[in-house]
């Protein structure tokens, strides 16, 4: 809601300036989003009247006009102004004046002297209209000063409404809320009522009465199609935001502005039958204003006559029956529209207008009489003609009851922690224009028919602290009692893990939920995903079933800006559909490609960090929760076939490790050296809490074993029978060499184990573990065909 | 005796010139080895008259001693220049930077989430999550915001179906842990949430904290006060300037929402701020009566009051940052500025 604050003060006019007024409004919820000056900077620009123009004898775009501005003689002014012509009254700058920053001075203009400068609207910062000279009225007094005569020092206010308070987007209802909060009396101009001149009426039949509980009509005949909007008028309109569009539609919108109450005005020529109020038919189309052809659905409520659509009720008029340069008469609506039936039509056909906006937001149903004799009476006094009688359809069911609130003073204060006197609750609630009636325990409340947003207790208690003033109100620091709360060890929290990736020279990413669906596709071809039905574009339409997608896109990104060393982690939700159910699954991911460590001396030459590194990460973040998971070879359409590992806890899958598909390496150009993993978070934060196990006093002692097996070997899996075979005695495992090549035979690896024993009872000797080992050998030799190194 | 003398000089002689530790050694034996010059001559005092054995023997053990210690003296001066040199030998350059892995660093997002969480745990709040893709009654309709409501239009909402939203606020978790649990409560909730809207600044994803207490005796005062508090700590200012304006939220009554005094001007007024010296950093109020009629709280003998902020405007006033799209672009040179 922007206005002019001249013509708030016209109604109500407290002790302050602008800024205080502005900050009053803002600290009492309707916050002021701008103050803008009505015009531009100038002085020295007065009313002129051009009295003669003549051709430049050396300029074809050029005029020579003697101009009167009041002075002694008439001034000779050079002008560009395609518009300009003898009789006209423009602004005319005079030398000694000041545009903004420029001065105005005698000047030549291809020769030609001239002494002062006719304005255009743009130049003395009106509005954006450039085609001309500002164009006066007849009757304005040449010599006066424009910033005078336009009344020019004032300034626009903006207010950004909260949607609770309809009753604010007129200037009545701010000047209520300004009277309330200045304690200061508020002038409602007369609106004296226009009594019937002719008999002339038009049928209103309502027939979805609950959508449109009241509707008025009105005739008016014989208005004169040539007649201007006055330039009061047109300002007000132009500082409140509205373009002026001729006299009858100005009106309209002066009443919106004024009273809050959007109407709408007819071509009475172009209605057949009468007007009926009704929801569309299934294919019936309508023409808007702005030239638009919507097809109707079922839901939307129209304004027609007998034969067609008119207008989307409450939303736009139609193109076919608006007013025009010819309308002679006229047929008035001002009607009240149920906010819930007819919100969201106008969002259903890409619209917004002054009109919706309020009435979705509620218009006082109380309102439409008063509207429509305002309005009556500013266009009979603007176009003339003459009007009939008001035809009122209303059904007296369907408007908005306000019932009683009780307010208890007691929750007054148990809810602001304060309670005000209550001459102060009176003063305000009653200047608010609700009615009060005291009772014992407080007041009962009932609230004006404008105040949709008043309909229970702590509507009106905020009403009591919001004028009274939020910051006067007390603050306590009273944060209850202290209880202590559960603190499960075996969770390990999340920023243990964010902490150790950290550590680990990750950095943590935050990417988009919604991704690329082709990039998820390529890594996930036989997931599910879920597509969002408006995204924001292609790129971001579907939810991520892997934060994989979001970590290459950064690799890409930051690849493009001369990284080579990436090591990205992520956490969050990846999104699965599975059996029409949409799991949202916690998952901590990330992408590692580049050196292990960033470039540095005395490393000797890096490789590029590879499955193994990454691994060791991915089993840190496992060892953060206690676990020790199987890495198990697999496969998955995103990782290389033979460097995947799924990734088991308790025998069920929590989670990938892998270096990347080439194919989808090269495809998205990424690097071929990139290793990505994801785990599922839940897994990883139902963590164990250590056991105490007692120390062994004796001497453990390490025996080393080389065996041959089959390349395709897994070293888990010998690991695994060794830990099976070996018995109590064993305590570690430790893979210390794979070797390949020279000295062992194709097909064929050597593997290096060392094996730990202990005893907690005695020191270990040769007797005790060599039949261990032994019987470690011959199963090694038995499941896996093994032989001892020699 | 005169040999004596001569002999003490030669040994000294030689001490003083071997170079190092082996030549030393060499000197020890030549004199006092078994075989050595001075054991040599102890052996021949039995040729001595007995008379002169006694005073010759003192004599012999005197240069004995002497040489001995010269030895000594002469070993512990070449120890020390050995390890001196050694020491010299393995000198380093420590200005050369450590070896190994370097450090990252949690996303900014991260890090003032995990200061808001550690402010409000140090009050007792516990953390609380919801699902993402949430439904429409969650995000909306136990919110008090029933469809077609103006405040929907205002949300720009991202649908997965007809039922189902990204939701576009954190404050769902309010109500599914009030229906799933008997008050008091006292969470927050952080997370993400979407809105469909996409320029400079807005993405359409970002992070809120939602927060809510609620007991049987909380009032806008206690509101006022926790939030005063919350944002001077963050800030860490304590004379940090905070204001409550009056606003609307459907699902609080009465809503404000807070400004804090321009943190980049100190409220002299800046292009950040405006030129108001104020930002807007939080939304809050007193739990509306019909958000607890869903959750089946009984409104007439609990209060409650409920906060949301957006982190990344907090992340952005903390740090400095002022262009909102960095947050997700992942951009290392961004990111390795918050290690």
């Amino acid at each position: 809601m922007k206005f002019s604050e001249a013509w708030l003060r016209e109604w109500v006019s407290p002790d302050m300036d602008s800024a205080a007024l502005a900050e009053q409004l803002t600290m009492a919820g309707l916050e002021v989003d701008g103050i803008e000056p009505a015009a531009a900077e100038f002085s020295g620009v007065v009313v002129a009247e051009v009295l003669s123009v003549e051709a430049h004898p050396d300029a074809d775009k050029l005029r020579v006009c003697q101009v009167a501005a009041g002075s002694d003689a008439p001034l000779q002014i050079v002008c560009g102004a395609p518009n300009v012509r003898a009789g006209m009254k423009a602004p005319l700058a005079t030398v000694g004046g000041r545009i903004g920053d420029m001065k105005i001075k005698k000047a030549k203009l291809r020769g030609v002297p001239s002494h002062g400068m006719l304005c255009s609207a743009r130049e003395l910062g009106l509005s954006d209209e450039h085609q001309g000279l500002l164009e006066l009225p007849e009757d304005a007094p040449v010599g006066t000063d424009l910033r005078e005569y336009l009344a020019l020092d004032d300034v626009c206010i903006e207010v950004d409404l909260t949607p609770n308070r309809g009753d604010c987007l007129g200037m009545e209802g701010i000047a209520r809320e300004v009277g309330t909060l200045s304690g200061t009396d508020v002038t409602v101009p007369d609106f004296t009522a226009v009594a019937a001149a002719i008999d002339a009426q038009f049928p209103v039949d309502v027939q979805a009465p609950e959508a449109c509980p009241r509707y008025l009509g009105r005739v008016i005949r014989g208005i004169d199609p040539a007649a201007k909007t006055p330039l009061w008028m047109q300002e007000k309109l132009r500082r409140g935001g509205i373009r002026s569009l001729g006299p009858v539609v100005d009106v309209t919108n002066y009443v919106l502005l004024e009273l809050g109450q959007p109407m709408h005005a007819f071509d009475l020529a172009r209605l057949a039958g009468g007007v009926v109020v009704r929801y569309a038919q299934p294919g019936e189309t309508l023409t808007l204003l702005d030239e638009r052809e919507i097809e109707l659905d079922a839901q939307t409520l129209l304004i027609c006559d007998r034969d067609k659509a008119l207008a989307l009720a409450g939303v736009m008029g139609g193109i076919d029956s608006g007013i025009s340069d010819t309308t002679d008469s006229l047929f008035l609506e001002v009607a009240f529209f149920t906010p819930e039936k007819i919100a969201g039509c106008a969002r259903r056909y890409s619209l917004s207008t002054d009109s919706s906006y309020r009435f979705e937001r509620g218009v006082d149903p109380g309102l439409q009489q008063r509207a429509m004799e305002r309005a009556t009476a500013l266009l009979l006094e603007l176009v003339g003609g003459e009007a009939g009688p008001i035809i009122e359809a209303v059904a007296e069911s369907h408007l908005p009851v306000k019932a009683p609130i009780l307010l208890r003073r007691a929750r007054i204060e148990r809810l602001l922690g304060f309670v005000p006197a209550d001459e102060q609750v009176e003063d305000i609630l009653t200047r608010l224009g609700l009615a009060l009636e005291g009772t014992e325990e407080g007041w009962l409340v009932t609230p004006p028919s404008f105040r949709f947003d008043l309909e229970i207790e702590a509507d009106l208690i905020e009403e009591v602290g919001r004028v009274f003033g939020y910051n006067k109100l007390p603050t306590a620091n009273n944060h209850g009692d202290l209880t202590m709360r559960p603190v499960p060890e075996a969770a390990t929290p999340l920023g243990r893990l964010q902490t150790l990736l950290v550590g680990r020279g990750y950095q943590e990413a935050i990417t988009y939920s919604f991704v690329d669906a082709g990039l998820l596709q390529d890594i996930e071809p036989d997931s599910t995903p879920v597509p969002l039905t408006n995204p924001i574009s292609s790129e971001m339409s579907m939810m991520r079933t892997t934060l994989w997608a979001g970590l290459l896109g950064a690799v890409k990104h930051n690849q493009a800006r001369q990284q080579g060393r990436i090591r990205l982690f992520e956490s969050g939700l990846k999104f699965v559909s599975q059996d029409n159910e949409i799991k949202q699954i916690n998952v901590i991911s990330g992408v590692v490609t580049g050196e292990l460590y960033p470039e540095q001396w005395g490393i000797g030459k890096q490789q590029g960090a590879d499955f193994f590194d990454v691994k060791n990460d991915v089993e840190a973040l496992l060892a953060a929760g206690g676990h020790n998971a199987e890495f198990q070879a697999s496969t998955h359409p995103a990782l290389h076939p033979g460097q995947t590992a799924a990734i088991l806890l308790d025998g069920a899958r929590v989670g990938w490790l892998g270096c990347i598909h080439p194919a989808l390496a090269q495809k998205h150009e990424i690097p071929r050296k990139t290793c990505l993993f994801e785990l599922d978070m839940q897994a990883l934060l139902k963590g164990r809490v250590p056991s105490f196990e007692k120390l062994s006093r004796f001497p453990s002692i390490r025996r080393d074993l080389a065996i041959v097996v089959d390349v395709e070997t897994p070293a888990g899996a010998l690991c695994d029978i060794i830990r099976q075979s070996a018995g109590p005695m064993l305590k570690d495992v430790l893979v210390f060499d794979v070797y390949q090549g020279k000295g062992i035979e194709s097909g064929r690896k050597s593997v290096a184990l060392g094996l730990i024993l202990q005893d907690s009872s005695r020191t270990l000797t040769d007797d005790d573990v060599d039949p261990v080992i032994t019987e470690i050998t011959a199963q090694l030799e038995q499941q896996f065909t093994a032989t001892l190194r020699e | 005796m005169e040999a004596l003398a001569a002999l003490e000089q030669e040994a000294t002689q030689a001490v003083a010139k071997a170079a190092d530790l082996k030549a030393l050694d060499e000197v020890r034996v030549h004199y006092l080895g078994k075989k050595g010059v001075l054991t040599g001559q102890l052996k021949q005092l039995g040729k001595l008259p007995p008379e002169q054995r006694r005073e010759a023997g003192q004599a012999i053990n005197v240069i004995k001693q002497q040489v001995n210690e010269a030895i000594e003296a002469r070993r512990q001066a070449l120890q020390a220049a050995a390890l001196e040199q050694q020491l010299a030998a393995e000198k380093i350059d420590v200005t050369l930077p450590g070896r190994g892995q370097h450090n990252g660093g949690l996303h900014p997002v991260t890090r003032t989430l995990q200061r808001i969480n550690q402010l409000f745990s140090g009050m007792g709040f516990e953390v609380a999550e919801g699902p993402e893709i949430e439904d429409d009654y969650h995000n909306f309709e136990a919110l008090n915001i029933p469809a077609h409501h103006p405040a929907r239009a205002m949300h720009d909402t991202f649908y997965i179906d007809a039922h189902h939203v990204l939701r576009t606020h954190t404050s769902p978790v309010q109500i599914r842990v009030m229906e799933n649990r008997e008050p008091p409560f006292r969470i927050i909730a952080p997370g993400r949430v979407y809105r469909c809207d996409s320029d400079l600044t807005h993405t359409p994803m970002f992070h809120q904290v939602e927060g809510l207490l609620v007991d049987e005796n909380v009032s806008f005062a206690d509101l006022k006060g926790m939030l005063d508090e919350f944002l001077k700590h963050f800030f860490e200012r304590e004379d940090l300037g905070v204001r409550f304006r009056p606003s609307y939220f459907p699902f609080t009554e009465p809503s404000a929402e807070v400004d804090i005094e321009c943190v980049i001007c100190s409220g002299e007024g800046c292009r950040v701020c405006s030129h108001s010296g104020w930002l807007e950093v939080l939304g809050c109020g007193m739990v509306h009566p019909n958000v607890f009629k869903h959750v089946g709280v009984d409104n007439e003998r609990y209060t409650g009051l409920a906060f949301g902020m957006g982190v990344e405007r907090l992340t952005m006033l903390k740090y400095g940052v002022n262009d909102l799209r960095l947050f997700f672009e992942n951009d290392l040179q961004f990111l390795q500025q918050f290690r």
